[in-house]
């Protein structure tokens, strides 16, 4: 790994209450990569991003994105960050073009560079059609390729998804993988949680969390390799095996 | 960041778009008080008029009995019979047989043909106040119109007809409660409009999304608040309309003036919303903080009891109400007419409350989640 490190993560902590959400977390993600997040329901993923993109303040532990301390700068970090939420982030009462204009424009993307930016979305996402659609009425797959352009508007150095493909037919999902490792050959470095081993396959490293421990961490060969099992998905159910026996 | 790019640009639009999208919050945003007021209108149109009235006539003179036959006349007051002394007519209306009574006094007739302005008077049951209120209208009409037959025009005065209240001795009368409305209903839809926008955000996600961008919290919280003030002024501009049509509510003192005033009251008002929003988590809650913080104001502002009767700590209590200034200035200016110079000090006042709930709501607002 000779890449700077896009993403630095040191002894991250986080507790609701009495529950430990993520456990003394540390990763070391280069730029420019595709890194996965895998994990059973509850193991902490979300709760992971939404420290590095300031919206949860950690309880212990520091991290760095893009090279800017996300505790101590969230503002400036907030400017290089593009953040996909589980929940789409789209507003249903605004079309296409208007949800684009909108995100574009609380990252300064105003005026002709603003318009400028916007259509080259549509244009490359395939939007054209679509652009005067009400977002609320769009099916899954075209929500999430929205939502996708919504959160890649100002051209962010790093980009966290979080789930960008539940309930989201096959079709789709490609499309999206295709427009994903597009970003990633332009140098920015990928984020992403999935519970579709297929998709675990395509990241370059993964990290394996249980109850928001860190378990594995490396290529998907490595990750079969130090849990021992044949396959991702072998490796993924002999850890929530191990959750029910505990 | 430049003004050009400040993010508060964007979020203005987009809630621009939105509003005008939602018809149904929009029309309702509008037309509940307009529906409010008319309700309230009608109820008064049909109940005040037609008082059973009693008279007591000590003058006997046909002028006497003319005066009694033109009241009688008007719309405002049924004559349900006579009485022949004053103690009668406690037992009259407190039987609720008699609403009103009118009572010529003597010497009447004398001071009428001295045209010194003669003197008549009609009590009224005010624990009622729209039957004071049409009481005092009907008077004040037949007051207006009537002269004995006979009077040369130029000598002619008004006769002087006295209500006397009972029962209510501060007559909260129609035209003192209307003014009053658009107080109440501004303060009621401002604070939870705005406070259900910002949940809206947080519990469709998109709060999330907006706060991860570079928004700051300044304008973000300006975006919420400005268009719903724009939506605060066609709402009282409604009100006024209507009030005026319906309700031929006075408007004796300067328009500029009153919507002067009220930019302090809405702005207030809407930092009382957004701060609830920092506090609630969904909009059930919201609509429950809302009129929670509607109820004491409709008590204690004097709106519906005078200030001046209740007990020291509800007065003192009174004072931290924006809407316990907004009512002096709207019923200043609307009932009285006086200017500036009278209301200064609720004016500062209310820029007060529009400074302190805005910058205790941007502070308590976090850019994050918990
Ligand atoms: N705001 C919160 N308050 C209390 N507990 C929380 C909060 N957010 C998350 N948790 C808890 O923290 C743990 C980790 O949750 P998190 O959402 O990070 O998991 P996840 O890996 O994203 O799960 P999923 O695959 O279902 O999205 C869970 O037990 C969850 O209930
Ligand atoms: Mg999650």
């Amino acid at each position: 790994m000779s890449a700077p490190a896009a993403i630095r993560i040191e002894a991250l902590h986080r507790r609701f209450g009495d529950l430990v959400a993520v456990e003394r977390l540390d990763l070391e993600i280069p730029a420019g990569q595709i890194f996965g997040l895998l994990g059973a329901n509850g193991s902490g993923k979300t709760t992971t991003i939404r420290m590095l993109t300031g919206l949860l303040a950690p309880t212990s532990g520091r991290a760095w994105v893009a090279g800017i301390d996300v505790v101590a700068e969230p503002e400036a970090v907030r400017r290089r960050l593009g953040y996909m939420s589980q929940r789409f982030g789209l507003y249903d009462d605004l079309t296409v073009e208007e949800n684009l204009r909108f995100y574009a424009g609380l990252y300064g993307l105003v005026g002709e560079p603003g318009r400028a930016r916007v259509e080259e979305l549509i244009a490359g996402l395939g939007f054209t059609e679509r652009r005067r659609q009400l977002a609320g009425t769009l099916s899954g797959g075209w929500k999430q390729r929205l939502s996708l352009a919504c959160a890649t508007a100002h051209r962010p150095a790093v980009l966290f998804l979080d789930e960008p493909t539940a309930g989201v037919d096959p079709a789709a999902r490609r499309h999206f993988w295709e427009v994903i490792r597009g970003l990633a050959a332009g140098g920015t470095t990928i984020v992403v949680t999935t519970h579709y081993m297929d998709e675990a396959e395509r990241c370059e490293r993964l990290a394996m969390l249980w109850r928001g421990r860190l378990v594995a961490v490396g290529t998907p060969a490595e990750i079969e390799q130090q849990l021992g099992a044949p396959t991702l998905e072998d490796a993924f159910i002999a850890l929530q095996e191990k959750d029910e026996a505990a | 960041m430049s003004l050009r790019t400040w993010p508060l640009w964007p979020m203005l639009r987009k809630e621009f778009i939105q509003m005008r999208r939602d018809r149904l919050t929009l029309g309702m945003m509008v037309g509940i008080p307009a529906l409010q007021l008319v309700l309230f209108g009608f109820a008064i149109r049909t109940e005040v008029r037609h008082l059973p009235t009693i008279v007591l006539d000590e003058a006997h003179s046909s002028e006497s009995r003319a005066l009694v036959a033109t009241l009688a006349s008007s719309t405002y007051f049924d004559l349900v019979g006579q009485v022949d002394n004053r103690a009668e007519i406690p037992g009259w209306i407190g039987r609720g047989a008699a609403a009103a009574a009118v009572v010529i006094p003597p010497d009447f007739t004398r001071d009428l043909k001295r045209h010194r302005g003669a003197q008549a008077q009609v009590i009224v049951d005010a624990a009622d106040p729209l039957s004071s209120a049409s009481a005092l209208q009907g008077a004040m009409l037949t007051s207006l119109t009537w002269a004995p037959d006979g009077t040369p025009p130029a000598a002619r005065r008004p006769v002087e007809l006295r209500v006397r209240p009972w029962y209510n001795p501060m007559l909260a009368s129609s035209t003192y409660i209307v003014p009053g409305i658009i107080g109440v209903l501004l303060s009621i839809t401002m604070v939870i409009i705005t406070a259900m926008a910002v949940v809206r955000e947080r519990e469709k996600g998109t709060m999330e999304q907006l706060i991860v961008t570079p928004i700051d919290r300044t304008g973000l919280m300006l975006g919420k608040l400005l268009p719903f003030l724009l939506v605060g002024y066609v709402q009282m501009t409604v009100i006024l309309v209507l009030g005026k049509l319906l309700f031929d509510v006075p408007l004796r003192g300067g328009l500029p003036l009153l919507y002067l005033m009220a930019f302090p009251f809405i702005t207030a008002s809407l930092g009382i919303g957004l701060f609830f929003s920092t506090l609630v988590k969904t909009q059930a809650q919201a609509m429950q903080a809302g009129f929670m913080f509607v109820m004491p104001n409709i008590l204690l502002s004097g709106f519906m009891f005078p200030r001046a009767a209740m007990p020291e700590p509800a007065q003192a209590l009174a004072l931290t109400l924006p809407l316990t200034y907004f009512l002096e200035v709207l019923r200043g200016i609307l009932l009285r007419g006086v200017g500036f110079d009278a209301l200064w000090r609720d004016f500062a006042a209310l820029t007060g409350f529009a400074v302190l709930t805005v910058a205790l709501s941007v502070r308590r607002f976090h850019k994050t989640l918990d």
